[in-house]
């Protein structure tokens, strides 16, 4: 009825409230997400993304306004049917991994299973969370824990559990910023791989270069998104891969 | 359902992962629950040994006491108020047809020689049919008869205890017995029967005539008690009922007085010992009961640390789509599992303990089976109790708090 958008932000306020003070994180955001998009959040530090993007994964509540995730008004919900939508309808990737350090990469992924209503055996789930850590590049390694993985494969690892419940929706805070740049595209190849494939991706980051693998870049400043723009050279991951290897090839040969 | 199982699996994994900790933590509800089991066991031997010493005063015997237990208010002692006569005691046999045994009783205690061995010991004064009524037969001689009581006869039945003091090696039988310097004939020794439920050696025993040691030692005419046996078991309520109306009417006794006497069963004496190791037991078993709640207080103690420990796991359960209920579940599991494997170790340790005892103090022990199946309740129930404070804490816990907790 109201568009095909996904998500649809209308007038949001996040106010914290520590003892005294007042912090006002976010004042005012409303914003539209249709199906497909690529969009990356950008700003300076302490211009309310990260809050911005909790209240969008349903781990937060905004304070004031209205927020319709697929048509429905999640203001509403009580804690339960929120961590029922966190788990059906948005994976999250942090920006601090955030995986259970002493259970393995597969087990990691199987970790949303454990909590849906869809019926599914032991053998299932295994076969889910295989099927996308293979997804990720990172089948070869089910079996390690997550202080044998690097932090580009940890951070696959908490893609591949982002995705294990075929969400509509991913959600990433700063998923490439512990990363060196040649993983953060590999991670940006991920995700755009993903979007081709529907799903829609919105994601922090503070890297221009890595906004520009995105469609659609939104700035905030002070709580505020001050710019909304569509990208226009987009950049292909695995082209920039390539030409990376070349050069270091050529770095190689040059002596 | 199959969350419930997901919660057990995850929260048995994180009690494996820390086996040092959760063995120590169940340690209290394992003395608990031992502690518990031993004091009961030692506590349902104890009764078993008195019931069987109960039963070896006799068969269907019915004890009557001058004096009434309790008169005015007070307690007077069994046997001292000098109420009963022997025509009391020829009466009951007379004229109540379920009798099949009367033995009239005056006890006294003195020093007892023969040769130049002494020994101070218990005197009991009693009819002939003493021995069987209490099954106590003679291992030597003969016992004194009937016609020995009717006759006054100074003839004399040793415990065995005294046969060791006075003719240690020899034969008393025939051998002259000096009670309180008067001369009896030893005719039987009596059969060993060991130590009774108070301690007592009940080999440790002179029985002579009730006429004899009313005439001959102490110059008395009433009786201390009579010692009555039914003919079964089963008229044993209607003989108490009669030997009391036969007496209140032989005493005189207005309908408006109480009785002079006491007429107790068997049973009622039987009771009245295990009363008193009952309330021991109770008492003892309630103290254990206690440390099983300070052991529960323990798993409090550990529940709390670990969801603090785990915050930021549960933020991420919780950021996947844990509900606020797996999370309580998963917690409750782990502290229901740590006191349930505790109860059942408590139980293994509770049941090794009472064998222990039995197999190097000698000391009898039974365990019940209800109260094994009562401690793994209890400290099942202990394990929800002490669980649910810290689970409910873990899940109401706020996603994104507990993410960012360090
Ligand atoms: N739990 C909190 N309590 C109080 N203030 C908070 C809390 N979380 C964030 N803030 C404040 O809200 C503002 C926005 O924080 P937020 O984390 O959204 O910024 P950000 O844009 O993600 O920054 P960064 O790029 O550094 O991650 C900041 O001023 C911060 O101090
Ligand atoms: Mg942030």
């Amino acid at each position: 009825m109201e568009t095909n958008a996904v998500i649809r932000l209308e007038d949001i306020h996040k106010v914290y409230q520590t003892g005294e003070v007042e912090v006002h994180a976010v004042r005012g955001v409303s914003l539209e997400i249709r199906r497909g998009e690529f969009v990356a959040i950008m700003g300076a530090s302490g211009s309310g993304k990260s809050t911005l993007m909790n209240i969008i994964g349903c781990l937060d509540r905004s304070t004031r306004g209205r927020y319709l995730l697929d048509g429905t008004d999640v203001s509403e919900l009580d804690r339960d049917e929120l961590a029922d939508i966190r788990n059906q309808k948005i994976g999250f990737v942090f920006q601090g991994f955030n995986l259970l350090s002493r259970t393995t990469a597969l087990e990691n992924a199987e970790l949303p299973m454990l909590y849906t209503h869809r019926r599914l055996s032991g053998r299932e789930q295994r076969e889910h969370a295989l099927k996308a850590l293979e997804l990720v590049g990172l089948a070869k390694r089910a079996h390690h824990h997550p202080n044998q993985l690097s932090g580009g494969q940890q951070q696959r690892v908490a893609i591949a559990r982002a995705l294990v419940n075929d969400p509509a929706l991913l959600l990433a805070d700063e998923p490439t910023g512990n990363l060196d740049s040649q993983t953060s595209i590999e991670i940006m190849g991920v995700f755009q791989r993903l979007n081709d494939q529907g799903i829609t991706i919105v994601m922090v980051t503070h890297e221009l270069d890595i906004a520009h693998y995105t469609k659609r870049n939104v700035i905030m400043r002070d709580g505020r998104i001050v710019q909304d723009v569509q990208v226009e050279k987009r950049l292909k991951a695995d082209e920039e891969l390539e030409r990376l290897r070349r050069e270091q090839q050529a770095v190689q040969l040059a002596p | 359902m199959r969350r419930v199982l997901a919660a057990f699996k995850i929260a048995l994994r994180a009690l494996f992962r820390n086996k040092t900790r959760a063995f120590l933590t169940m340690l209290g509800i394992i003395c608990g629950v031992a502690a518990v089991i031993t004091t009961v066991s030692l506590g349902q031997g104890a009764k078993a040994q008195i019931e069987a010493q109960i039963a070896s005063l006799g068969q269907n015997v019915i004890q009557v006491g001058s004096g009434s237990v309790t008169r005015g208010g007070i307690h007077t002692g069994w046997g001292s108020a000098g109420t009963l006569t022997i025509e009391d005691a020829e009466a009951i046999q007379r004229e109540i047809p379920g009798v099949v045994g009367v033995s009239p009783e005056v006890r006294t205690s003195g020093q007892v020689a023969a040769g130049n061995a002494n020994w101070f010991t218990q005197v009991l004064g009693e009819s002939a049919d003493y021995f069987s009524i209490r099954q106590w037969p003679v291992a030597l001689g003969e016992p004194f008869t009937e016609q020995d009581v009717r006759s006054v006869n100074k003839v004399a039945v040793i415990g065995a205890t005294v046969a060791d003091q006075l003719y240690p090696g020899e034969d008393p039988i025939g051998k002259v017995i000096r009670i309180r310097n008067a001369p009896f004939i030893v005719v039987g020794v009596l059969a060993s029967k060991g130590f009774n439920m108070f301690g007592q050696d009940q080999d440790d025993v002179v029985v002579i005539p009730y006429t004899s040691a009313m005439k001959r030692l102490l110059g008395q005419t009433s009786l201390r008690s009579i010692i009555v046996q039914a003919a079964g078991p089963e008229i044993i309520a209607l003989t108490q009922q009669q030997i009391t109306e036969l007496l209140r009417q032989r005493h005189r006794i207005t309908p408006d007085r109480d009785d002079d006497f006491t007429v107790r069963t068997q049973q009622e004496i039987a009771e009245r010992a295990t009363e008193a190791s009952e309330t021991m037991r109770n008492l003892l078993a309630g103290v254990a009961a206690v440390s099983l709640i300070v052991g529960g207080i323990g798993i409090m103690n550990i529940m709390l640390v670990s969801v603090t420990e785990r915050t930021r796991e549960i933020g991420i359960r919780m950021a996947v789509g844990a509900r606020g209920r797996d999370v309580m579940l998963q917690f409750l599991i782990e502290a229901v599992t740590l006191s349930a494997i505790g109860g059942a170790l408590g139980i293994l340790a509770g049941v090794g303990a009472s064998k222990w005892l039995t197999y190097s103090q000698g000391w009898p022990t039974a365990t019940p089976l209800g109260w094994i199946l009562i401690s793994v309740c209890c400290s099942a129930v202990v394990g929800i109790l002490f669980g649910f404070y810290p689970a409910r804490k873990a899940s109401q816990l706020d996603p994104i708090e507990a993410l960012r907790y360090e």
